[in-house]
């Protein structure tokens, strides 16, 4: 039935009657890998799911009862997970926002003739392609209040980051900045130099402001990727866990994965933390589909 | 950028130059950091002021190698002598050895964790590439149906915070006894790359022109035949950007390792901020072991610095 869909080829032709057919190949490509991400993501997915319905342990050999919603509404009706996603969306907006500014920043400066531009450009993404949770463990040397780099050459005295409750979030994404911004830099760069020249030319024979020049001409033209940059960020803010974890063990620094990770694993909530994974999952893949979305439309320009 | 012609706009360049290499200055910053901690002796690095000249070092690369006692007195000539020359550079900050009654020197647990790593990122980078470029070449040449969902649901599985996915992992490798083994890190690294080299993949088969196999096919090749002898050595360059960027993710991956492994099967990221621990931890051994972890994506980011964008973008943009 579904094969009937999906000839490829001319079937008359004489490829098709030698070997395999395309059909068994485009088969035996897919299938394995279809199968493989079924058993290893899907299935535990469901397995969770239902989990997600009774009140398991896995601590405990005590069998799990179904306890139907009950999970669910009281994840819902929990002001402490509430506050967990408060701060994650601080989170969020603090360090997507920082990235912008700093990347596209840095794009505006990178994009004219500069020396040595290729090497700049492979420098600063470093530390984007490092481990976050080895380089985000040095920062703590960094961040600290007696003896780190960072307050003695801002000249800060013994000013606390990480072990101050209202600042130590902040600390988490200035090391998520420095890491991504150059991400946020690379697609505005890319961005950048398709915008056509001969706009900027037109804008200066009608002497055109600076301002009046990027808002109406280089804003508008590299609006999609940078959009792109910033759902791909949100997604990724939206599910930080190494640096926070790493960094912080601060009640004001507890996003929703270290939440969930508490639960799960040092609780042993197993049954409230499957229902709060699948709340986590409803909310990212709301934003994969935006992103995917958008996604297509860029290609298709 | 229109080109330069004022004095004004001259100047404005000059500034922008500047401020350019401040800023790239500022981002290697840290990276430099852990290179000069890595290497400087144990007194030297939480000092006030920061310590920028000083003299390298190998002792915190001895000590990330090596189980070590403290000494309580300084050793005498002769067993300062007797000592191999590396033990030497640790004696001098009044540490030695330990060794086993044979003589052997102990090993600390970074080696093993390091192996581990290297297992892991590679046997699952060769199993998401490999079983990533079929797939891939089966959506790029046919028709699939409900291609585009089928692509949504490959690209969602990577998506999925890591602690989501672990916990029922987490039960069904204890239910299995894979927990703390390298093949259960290695499937599950294998399923969260495969998506990805799936879709960066397909984006490299796209570009290989169809005429190319389609000759081959005319010219009594089967379809299989041109896959291996026409098509995978065009895709060269597209299997090896994406298997780095593979190598990188499972290399870096944090969350996965912390939950799935403690000891057997355990990888450098979370065993490296596991030193840090209580009391007061020794930097330069930190650094050390940070400076030999990240060396190799390093070098790998410098080898892919034209194919980076296009990965790190799932393949929005193609450059």
């Amino acid at each position: 039935m579904a094969t009937a869909v999906m000839t490829t080829l001319d079937p008359k032709s004489r490829a098709a009657s030698r070997g395999l057919s395309d059909i068994s190949i485009r088969n035996l490509f897919i299938i394995p890998t279809i199968v493989f991400l079924i058993v290893f993501n899907i299935f535990p997915l469901l397995y969770s799911l239902g989990y997600s319905f009774t009140d398991f342990r896995a601590s405990t050999n005590a069998p799990a009862n179904f306890v139907g919603l009950a999970n669910y509404r009281a994840l819902l009706n929990d002001p402490f997970i509430w506050s967990n996603f408060a701060i994650t969306a601080k989170y969020v907006i603090v360090s997507v926002a920082g990235q912008v500014l700093v990347g596209f920043g840095v794009a505006m400066l990178l994009n004219r003739a500069i020396p040595f531009k290729g090497l700049i450009t492979t420098l600063l993404l470093l530390p984007m392609m490092l481990s976050m949770a080895v380089v985000g463990l040095f920062w703590k040397l960094l961040y600290n209040p007696s003896w780190g780099v960072i307050n003695y050459v801002l000249g800060l005295g013994n000013f606390e980051w990480l072990s101050n409750p209202d600042m130590a979030l902040y600390a988490i994404a200035i090391t998520d900045i420095w890491m991504w911004s150059p991400f946020v830099m690379l697609l505005s760069l890319a961005g950048l130099s398709a915008v056509p020249k001969h706009l900027y030319e037109a804008a200066a024979i009608d002497r055109a402001g600076p301002f009046y020049t990027f808002f109406r001409i280089t804003l508008p033209l590299v609006a999609p990727i940078l959009m792109i940059a910033i759902i791909f960020r949100t997604m990724e803010a939206f599910k930080t866990f190494d640096l926070a974890y790493i960094l912080s063990s601060q009640p004001t620094t507890e996003v929703i994965s270290i939440r969930l990770y508490k639960m799960a694993f040092q609780e042993w909530q197993t049954g409230m933390s499957c229902a709060l994974a699948y709340i986590v999952l409803i909310m990212v893949l709301a934003i994969t589909n935006i992103y995917v979305k958008y996604l297509n439309k860029v290609k298709e320009r | 950028m229109a080109a330069v012609r004022t004095s004004g706009e001259v100047a404005l360049n000059r500034v922008a130059i500047v401020a350019v290499l401040l800023i790239t200055l500022i981002f290697l910053a840290p990276i430099y950091w852990i290179t000069a901690t890595a290497f400087k002796p144990r007194n030297l690095a939480t000092t006030i002021p920061p310590t920028v000249v000083f003299t390298p070092e190998i002792s915190p690369f001895v000590k990330l190698f090596t189980k070590r006692s403290q000494l309580r007195e300084a050793p005498s000539p002769e067993e300062y002598e007797a000592a191999p020359w590396w033990e030497r550079t640790i004696m001098d900050g009044g540490e030695k050895v330990v060794r086993s009654g044979r003589g052997e020197v102990q090993l600390s647990g970074y080696p093993d964790r390091f192996m581990n790593s290297l297992i892991v990122a590679i046997t699952s980078t060769v199993l998401a590439v490999g079983m990533g470029t079929f797939t891939a070449y089966g959506f790029s040449r046919f028709k699939v149906k409900g291609e585009g969902d089928l692509l949504f649901f490959i690209l969602s599985t990577r998506m999925l915070p890591p602690v989501v996915v672990a916990i029922p992992m987490f039960l069904m490798y204890r239910a299995v006894g894979l927990n703390d083994t390298h093949w259960g890190l290695i499937i599950l690294y294998t399923a969260f790359n495969l998506s990805f080299s799936v879709w960066l993949m397909k984006g490299f088969m796209d570009e290989i022109p169809k005429e190319y196999e389609e000759a081959a096919l005319v010219d009594g090749y089967t379809r299989m035949q041109a896959f291996f002898k026409v098509v995978l050595p065009e895709a060269a360059t597209g299997i090896a950007a994406t298997a780095v960027f593979c190598f990188i993710t499972a290399w870096n991956e944090y969350a996965f390792a912390l939950i799935m492994t403690n000891r057997r099967a355990q990888t450098a990221p979370p065993f490296i901020p596991s030193q840090v621990g209580s009391g007061l931890p020794d930097w330069t051994v930190i650094a050390a072991g940070t400076f030999l972890f990240l060396l190799p994506v390093a070098i790998f980011t410098f080898l892919l610095r034209n194919h980076l964008l296009r990965g790190m973008s799932f393949g929005a943009i193609r450059k």
